[in-house]
């Protein structure tokens, strides 16, 4: 364990621990997009900002990607934190102008207008997709492309993406709620990645309940019986 | 070449080789970097070998290519030995004759010989033309000596003396203590004291540690680290070994970027001829101690040249950088301890273990040791790689290295430090180059780029052009960064367009302070300084943008008007032929026709400047 | 590019998947560019999901996804280039070839590329064409530079190929 100051209160923390982590079981508010407890910390909004004064010196850091390590001073709300901060959300907001999340986050934040062009996107890039579809899935069907002001994220070739199984984690992660999961009939459609996929349906119960290619892809990578998944999971239990 | 197993051989091979070169004989050498392939010196090489092919078995001259002299400006550089006379701007046709007169019959040809701009006086001698007097060649000045791609050149010029001392004669420890007594600072641009980094990877916890040779060199402007590795890449493979030897590790990379194929070539020659001799891979000279170097190409980012970046791309990744709350010393290349240094940082190092800290210490200034490579270009007569003690001051090196500023023209202000660095205006001239001084002044040293900047040099199109280029590198990563600089570039590009506002400036000091503080690696965290140093030294300028729609470097088109001046003009015609848009209307002068006057048409004028320099006359204006 | 064309510059690096950069570059030096089809190949072979490769790919500027043309013409950006004028020699090829950095002429035979300092900055400013030099330019020097490289002389391209 170790032990450092947050925001004037000790506190204690496992060693490998990120601050951010540390401050939001403490009951602090940090505002992030990019953190989700299910992947690796990223660091790429930089929403999360925090003042750490180590060895004497002060700096500001994102939170989530800093190490909780003794006798450090973390300071969640100075001025300082704060105006980066409003910079930060001032700055994707004007990418994203129409997202509902990013528009309450600035209001909330104190963000009263937007000093520079209007863009015309709708994701963040905070690769909270990408992430899970590679760290929890292993399905490994879209990415961060190009470099730069023209990064995106897609699948490979920007056409469909041929490796995802339509699982639905990356709708469920996503912040700003722009990938989008439809059903209709028996096709499930992961609406952002061009990805439709034909459902099975459960021999008991007749519901379509997952993609026949992701099934086809667990048998494959666990080894199960080919008759596996002919009854949903629903049923078998 | 047969393998060398102890010092001793080492020596023996040493005088072999060396009793085999008489330096009273007569040597040809041609400089080969890159800078003098551009101006031609493959022709004038060939050029050289035919006029050879005829007195080489009767006299006994040799002729050796070899690596950057630093005079680009002046390149093809021929020096003729043991007279050391040098020639400058060599033509093929010129071979025969220097053979002839110079070679065969000592006698100098002038036209050749480099002139004194304002005294006129022709200069013999290398070292006694005046872009050479003031610099102290001590890591560079081997590159005019040796052909790369021998290492014999290298070990008849003393290379490989450092290596046996370091591996018989000292500890690693030892080492570690003479390094950080010399306080050799990187120079990468980092400046950060190598003895130390050294001193902290080898006391990281693993067993497997690696070190590594920075030469993505991506500032635009600074090839010192290219010359350096193609022209004697035995000194920093050698400075590579001592390292390792004294860190602990037995893996070596050498990054070098994609845009430099003959730098990548050398290297990789260097360490396969090193390998044969056995110095390296396993039981260097009989010491026991294994290291071996792999060579590794960038893939054109310049966010590659950041440590963590580095390390990512050498690891099959996109080079993304990390934060460093836990340093690469500790967790680096595959989270190993990693110990990475620049190419320059490299080549000190024999240098030191040969000559002793306390020589070292002697040179430079008290907190910044040694001497530094600076690419001295821009708007500047003698543009060149030039080596100077630190310490000497910006005023020396553009006037009395650099010639001064071409055409008469007025000296505007000095980049240094790349798109992480600041211009330093005129009223700093004599501030000493050192690491502590350029960063009191809002730059830094960088890797060694020096850019001369002139009256006619627009310091907002400047600022709009680093900001360009770190918006176009950025990984993308971090909002901050990718933001930031994207946002910073789009209102300088409104300002040199006319659409400034008052409101710009305090956004751009803002966003500038954000785009600082909240980035995570030192791109982002250095992009906003030429932009914030040319708003701190030169404000004027970028409220004449904003405030009078005028640009008084002439350099921003769309504050621009171009007319032609009709009492000076000889209705040529060549400027409405250049035109690519057909707004000038007029007719030409001819035997049988009086011609109509030249005018363009503003509103169809798209200010591209092809009449301007078309014309013979000056009757193009420009305000 | 065929399968064992890819396997061959695979064996070069000893089959390590941290060589993905170098090998990569090999395919984009013989094919001018990098084949959907060699990207798969690789990927099963190295167990390299293609959506890593893909990123490399867009990623690093060495590295095209589209056919390059059959010249490439390099126009230097770099700083000391830039203070004399490189812009303008950029924005006359931007004229005279109709496209701007990243794309080729529909003819494909020009590829127009930015690149930040060749390290030549004497001579700036600097345009190399198929690594051959071309320095002290200015706008009203590049549709002569260009001839040499026209399709009109095709017959001349062809004879070296």
């Amino acid at each position: 364990m170790v032990r450092f100051i947050m925001d004037g209160q000790p506190v204690e923390a496992p060693e490998g621990a990120n601050l951010l982590e540390v401050a939001l079981d403490a009951g602090i508010e940090i505002p992030h997009l990019c953190y989700n407890e299910s992947v690796k910390p990223y660091g790429a909004c930089r929403l999360c900002l925090v003042e750490v004064v180590r060895r004497g010196r002060s700096r500001l850091t994102a939170a989530c990607t800093h190490p909780a390590l003794e006798g450090v001073e973390v300071l969640t709300k100075t001025d300082k934190v704060l105006r980066a901060r409003r910079m930060m959300i001032e700055l994707i907001l004007a990418m994203c102008p129409d997202d509902q999340v990013i528009q309450d986050m600035a209001k909330e934040m104190g963000v009263q207008e937007v000093r520079f062009k209007k863009g015309d996107k709708d994701c963040i890039l905070c690769g909270l997709c990408a992430r899970v579809c590679d760290e929890v899935v292993g399905a490994h069907a879209i990415t961060f492309y190009s470099r730069g002001d023209r990064r995106e994220m897609g699948a490979p070739f920007v056409s469909e993406a041929q490796n995802c199984i339509a699982c639905g984690a990356c709708v469920v992660v996503c912040p700003v709620n722009v990938i989008g999961m439809e059903e209709k009939g028996d096709e499930r459609t992961i609406v952002r990645w061009k990805r439709t996929l034909k459902m099975k349906k459960c021999k008991i119960c007749g519901n379509h309940f997952a993609p026949w290619f992701q099934l086809e892809k667990f048998k494959e990578k666990a080894k199960l019986p080919k008759d596996f998944f002919d009854t949903c999971t629903t049923c078998r239990s | 070449m047969r393998r060398i197993d102890s010092p001793q051989a080492l020596e023996q091979f040493r005088a072999e080789i060396l009793s085999k070169r008489d330096p009273r004989q007569s040597l040809i050498t041609i400089c080969g970097g890159t800078g003098c392939h551009a101006s031609g010196c493959h022709q004038v090489v060939e050029a050289f070998k035919k006029v050879l092919q005829d007195h080489a078995k009767n006299n006994g001259i040799s002729l050796r290519v070899t690596g950057c002299h630093g005079f680009c400006e002046r390149g093809p550089l021929v020096v003729v030995h043991p007279q050391k006379v040098l020639y400058q701007r060599v033509k093929p046709e010129d071979a025969s004759a220097i053979v002839q007169e110079t070679v065969l019959k000592g006698k100098v040809i002038d036209s050749l010989l480099y002139e004194h701009p304002t005294t006129g006086e022709k200069i013999v001698s290398e070292e006694d033309v005046p872009f050479y007097k003031k610099q102290m060649r001590i890591i560079f000045g081997n590159n005019g000596s040796i052909d790369p791609t021998r290492i014999e050149d290298y070990l008849a010029v003393g290379g490989y003396q450092a290596l046996p001392k370091a591996l018989f004669s000292m500890k690693p420890e030892q080492i570690i203590a003479e390094v950080k007594k010399a306080n050799l600072r990187g120079r990468g641009g980092g400046g950060f004291p190598a003895g130390v980094k050294w001193e902290q990877c080898r006391n990281a916890p693993g067993d497997i540690r690696y070190v590594i040779c920075n030469a993505d060199e991506g500032d635009p402007g600074a090839y010192m680290d290219r010359s350096l590795l193609e022209g004697n890449p035995h000194s920093v493979l050698e400075g590579m070994i001592i390292g390792a030897f004294a860190i602990g590790s037995h893996e070596g990379y050498v990054y070098v970027r994609n845009e430099y194929p003959l730098a990548v070539m050398n290297v990789g020659i260097a360490i396969q001829q090193a390998q044969e001799l056995g110095l390296l891979g396993k039981n260097i000279l009989g010491s026991g101690f294994d290291f071996e170097v792999k060579v590794s190409r960038g893939g054109g980012a310049f966010v590659c040249g950041e440590s963590t970046a580095l390390m990512a791309s050498i690891e099959g990744q996109v080079g993304e950088p990390r934060a460093k709350h836990i340093h690469t010393v500790i967790s680096g290349l595959y989270d190993r301890p990693t110990n990475l240094n620049n190419v320059e940082t490299w080549a000190n190092v024999p240098l030191i273990i040969n000559k002793g800290a306390d020589w070292y210490s002697q040179i430079g200034t008290e907190g910044s040791k040694g001497t530094k490579i600076f690419s001295l270009v821009g708007k500047v007569n003698n543009t060149g790689l030039v080596e100077v003690p630190m310490g000497i001051t910006l005023r020396e090196i553009v006037y009395d290295i650099g010639g001064g500023i071409p055409g008469g023209k007025k000296f505007k202000a000095v980049q240094t430090g790349g798109p992480s660095g600041g211009c330093i205006p005129e009223s700093q001239i004599d501030l000493p180059v050192d690491f502590d001084r350029l960063t009191e002044v809002g730059s830094m040293m960088g890797s060694g780029g020096m850019i001369v900047m002139d009256e006619s040099t627009c310091m907002v199109d400047v600022a709009k052009y680093f900001m360009n280029f770190l918006k176009d590198e950025s990984c993308g990563k971090c909002t901050s960064c990718r933001e930031g600089t994207k946002r910073m570039h789009e209102i300088l590009t409104e300002i040199t367009e006319g659409r400034g506002t008052t409101d710009h400036l305090e956004l751009l000091e803002e966003l500038g302070w954000t785009t600082m503080e909240a980035s995570l690696c030192a791109l982002g965290g250095t992009a906003p300084n030429p932009a914030l140093s040319t708003i701190r030294y030169f404000r004027e300028e970028y409220q004449e943008h904003i405030l009078h729609k005028k640009c008084p470097a002439k350099v921003c088109r769309a504050l621009l008007t171009y007319r032609i001046l009709s009492d000076v003009c000889t209705l040529c015609g060549r400027c409405a032929k250049a035109c690519p848009v057909e707004a000038i209307s007029g007719k030409a002068k001819t035997k049988k026709e009086k011609g109509l006057p030249f005018k363009i048409d503003e509103t169809k004028c798209i200010k591209c400047g092809m009449c301007f320099e078309s014309c013979k006359f000056e009757a193009v204006q420009v305000e | 590019m065929t399968a064992p064309e890819v396997d061959s510059i695979i064996e070069r690096y000893g089959g390590r998947e941290s060589a993905i950069l170098a090998i990569l570059q090999d395919i984009q030096t013989k094919e001018k560019y990098l084949p959907k089809e060699a990207l798969e190949h690789l990927g099963a072979r190295l167990n390299i999901p293609l959506n890593r490769i893909y990123r490399i790919a867009t990623f690093y500027r060495a590295l095209s996804l589209t056919p390059r043309g059959r010249h490439e013409v390099c126009v230097c950006v770099g700083t000391a280039c830039h203070v004399r004028g490189a812009q303008r020699v950029m924005d006359q090829m931007n004229l005279e070839l109709g496209i701007h950095p990243g794309e080729t002429t529909k003819d494909k035979n020009f590829t127009l590329e930015t690149v930040n300092c060749l390290g030549v900055c004497a001579a700036g400013p600097v345009v190399a064409i198929d690594g051959e030099y071309f320095g002290k330019m200015s706008s009203v020097k590049v549709p002569g530079v260009l001839k040499k490289f026209r399709s009109d002389k095709k017959e001349k391209v062809d004879e070296k190929d």
